[in-house]
């Protein structure tokens, strides 16, 4: 267990990634484009939900503050959570929702792999059944890819468009709060340089088998991890959080 | 390319509880391709840890017996008592046999 | 063989309280009633994902978001099961699908009523899965093989649902005043529908008595409403609320309760159409589905590049 300041930021960033996330993927339930796929998704989003969970409620004995799961997921603010950009992007289409699946998941993927040799043994556990999930998500979405960018010319359309409008929030995904150098000296947290160089070497085949092209880079979307959101995570945050701001002190 | 709207086509799904055991027959559901076949079976058949392994057949793939072979296909096994081990006498005493 | 001869074989069968497989012969007017209902079920569990949906978003602790996202994918599920049950009797999904999105097809009505508060998710897995599941367990010795199988699967399922929803309303009527009214409040609008949920009285079901002749229902829908009152109640007695009904009254002599007659005016309204949810619900099937259209034209033409690169290769 680290006592870098950074350790309860960074526990909150992996825990707000997948709550928010798994938020969008379950505004597909009982929507989806057919119905395997729609059990499918939801799957998805009830894998990471458990990871999230489980991350807070280390989080709150990190913090020791007598805050449970619940008080950190439904009592903090817009400036408070410090999920990735990516995460709150609204749902959009079906091409925007895998694109933007597939690019977390191989993060994920890449991250809870490095993770799981954390020294921090409770972060290497949740990190070794994370990694067999996101090595499925993967898989999922990155066939979706395919068949997206190979299928019909609307699909490939579609998938293009959302790489478009994705790409720029890529960066933001592997900032890191301050002090993060502490947890990756004390090897309580990967190298964040390394997660990213193998992320990219998983992605670029996958985009390249589905046959789209990134666009020119101009200028990458940050600030999440200083609380700097995009507009649509007070929304989320409203709908999410309803509950216990109006019933304060309640249990459900 | 033509494309017509569809659901894709119906498979068989097969199960393995554990190793070693047999695959049995589960269920059936649509995908459109062999991958996703296996994925919509992994997503839709084993959301309660009830497999090792999976069989996706398509459907159509599967030869079945009609209800009229009932009589020729199966009755006639009936009677050959002489394949099942109680069919033959052993001498008392004799064992591991 | 002859039709009649066939007939004689179909009635032997049932009598011998054997199941009936796809490849069985079976009257036409069997083939037609088990489409109907069983379609029926599937869409019922489809169209009932959105009410319980509608509540993910907002769920109140990661708990009951886990827990009602789990449930809402298991409905999806079982609909799944039953439409390959269906696609047995020589229907396509495509079919059965256009069948629903045109109105054609009907869905149990009960997902016609809004979910409004909280308590409507506790309501809708304690009342509505407690009545659903009352059906589907008599439906597991239903005639028809495959759909007895998809129903033995989904009893298996849905056995915590209705121990999810009884859990909400636990947590509610012990909890604060205000939560213990929202409990209430549910229960007031969830009674009377979840009891319609059986179907018309006995002396007015049109099609229950082939269903009970083709041992495809066992049991009549007065049969199943008042096991389901006898059941409920205690239940409601001990959460401390009260069942909306002022004729509801122990009855010794019978062993089970009185209780007063749906509204089936209502019920009839809903059926046809003019439920408080009724055009929300069909719209947001027909809006997934042709949403998805391009979704599945993708993956279809996919498919058939990758045959033929296969056979290429």
């Amino acid at each position: 267990m680290s006592t870098s300041p950074a350790f309860l930021p960074f526990l909150l960033r992996i825990a707000d990634t997948n709550l928010i996330l798994s938020q969008r993927l379950s505004e597909w339930t009982g929507h989806g484009p057919f119905l395997e796929e729609d059990l499918a998704l939801t799957n998805i989003a009830l894998d990471i939900l458990g990871t999230s969970r489980s991350i807070y409620e280390y989080a709150a004995k990190i913090e020791n503050k007598g805050r449970s799961e619940d008080d950190l997921a439904f009592l903090r603010n817009e400036r408070q959570f410090l999920n990735p950009l990516i995460c709150e992007l609204p749902k959009g289409d079906y091409a925007f929702t895998i694109f933007r699946q597939c690019i977390v998941d191989a993060f994920q993927f890449h991250f809870y792999n490095a993770l799981t040799i954390s020294t921090d043994e409770t972060l290497a556990g949740i990190a070794a059944k994370a990694v067999k999930e996101t090595t499925y998500h993967l898989r999922h979405t990155s066939s979706w890819m395919e068949r997206f960018g190979c299928g019909t010319e609307e699909s490939h359309h579609r998938l293009q468009n959302a790489m478009n409008e994705i790409w720029r929030y890529t960066d933001d995904l592997f900032d890191m709060p301050e002090g993060y150098a502490d947890l990756v000296k004390t090897k309580v947290a990967p190298e964040m340089m390394s997660v990213k160089e193998n992320v990219q070497k998983e992605l670029l085949p996958i985009i390249e088998r589905s046959t789209i092209s990134i666009p020119d880079p101009s200028f990458m979307q940050t600030g999440s991890v200083k609380g700097i959101h995009t507009e649509h995570l007070g929304y989320l945050l409203a709908e999410m959080q309803y509950m216990q701001r109006m019933y304060p002190g309640s249990r459900w | 390319m033509e494309s017509k709207d569809t659901q894709g086509i119906l498979w068989e799904i097969f199960v393995q509880k554990k190793p070693g055991q047999p695959f049995v027959h589960c269920g059936s559901l649509h995908a459109f391709d062999k991958e996703m076949a296996l994925q919509n079976a992994r997503d839709l058949y084993t959301r309660r840890g009830e497999g090792s392994a999976l069989w996706c057949v398509p459907s159509s793939a599967i030869v079945a017996s009609s209800p009229e072979d009932v009589g020729p296909f199966f009755d006639s096994s009936n009677d050959k008592v002489y394949r099942h081990p109680t069919f033959y006498q052993i001498p008392e005493g004799v064992k591991h046999i | 063989m002859e039709t009649v001869s066939l007939e004689a074989n179909f009635d032997a069968k049932l009598t011998r309280n054997e199941m009936i497989e796809p490849k069985d012969w079976m009257p036409d007017n069997y083939r037609k009633h088990l489409i109907r209902q069983i379609s029926q079920h599937a869409h019922s569990e489809i169209v009932g994902m959105l009410p319980e949906g509608n509540w993910i978003t907002r769920a109140p602790s990661l708990r009951a978001k886990i827990v009602l996202l789990a449930k809402v994918q298991d409905e999806g599920g079982h609909g799944l099961y039953l439409y390959t049950a269906a696609e047995t009797l020589q229907i396509s999904r495509e079919e059965l699908l256009d069948q629903l999105h045109t109105g054609k097809a009907k869905y149990s009505s009960i997902f016609n009523y809004p979910t409004l508060t909280w308590a409507d998710i506790g309501a809708v897995g304690w009342l509505v899965d407690g009545a659903a599941i009352m059906n589907q367990v008599m439906l597991q010795r239903t005639s028809y093989g495959p759909y007895a199988r998809a129903m033995v699967r989904i009893c298996k399922e849905e056995s915590f649902h209705q121990r999810q929803g009884y859990e909400i309303m636990c947590r509610l009527a012990f909890g604060s005043q205000e939560q213990k009214e929202m409990a209430q409040d549910a229960l007031n609008r969830w009674w009377w529908p979840s009891l319609m949920m059986f179907g018309p009285p006995d002396a007015n079901s049109p099609n229950s008595a082939n269903a009970i002749k083709w041992k495809i229902k066992r049991e009549s829908n007065d049969q199943l409403r008042q096991r389901f009152v006898n059941q409920t109640v205690p239940q409601a007695e001990f959460l401390g609320l009260s069942v909306p009904d002022k004729e509801l009254k122990w009855n010794d002599a019978k062993g089970g309760y009185d209780f007063g007659t749906p509204d089936w005016n209502e019920f009839e309204n809903v059926i046809h159409g003019n439920g408080p949810c009724n055009k929300e619900r069909l719209a947001a099937r027909v809006e997934a589905h042709d949403k998805g259209r391009w979704v599945r034209e993708a993956a279809a033409v996919f498919a058939a590049k990758k045959k033929g690169m296969d056979k290429a290769a």
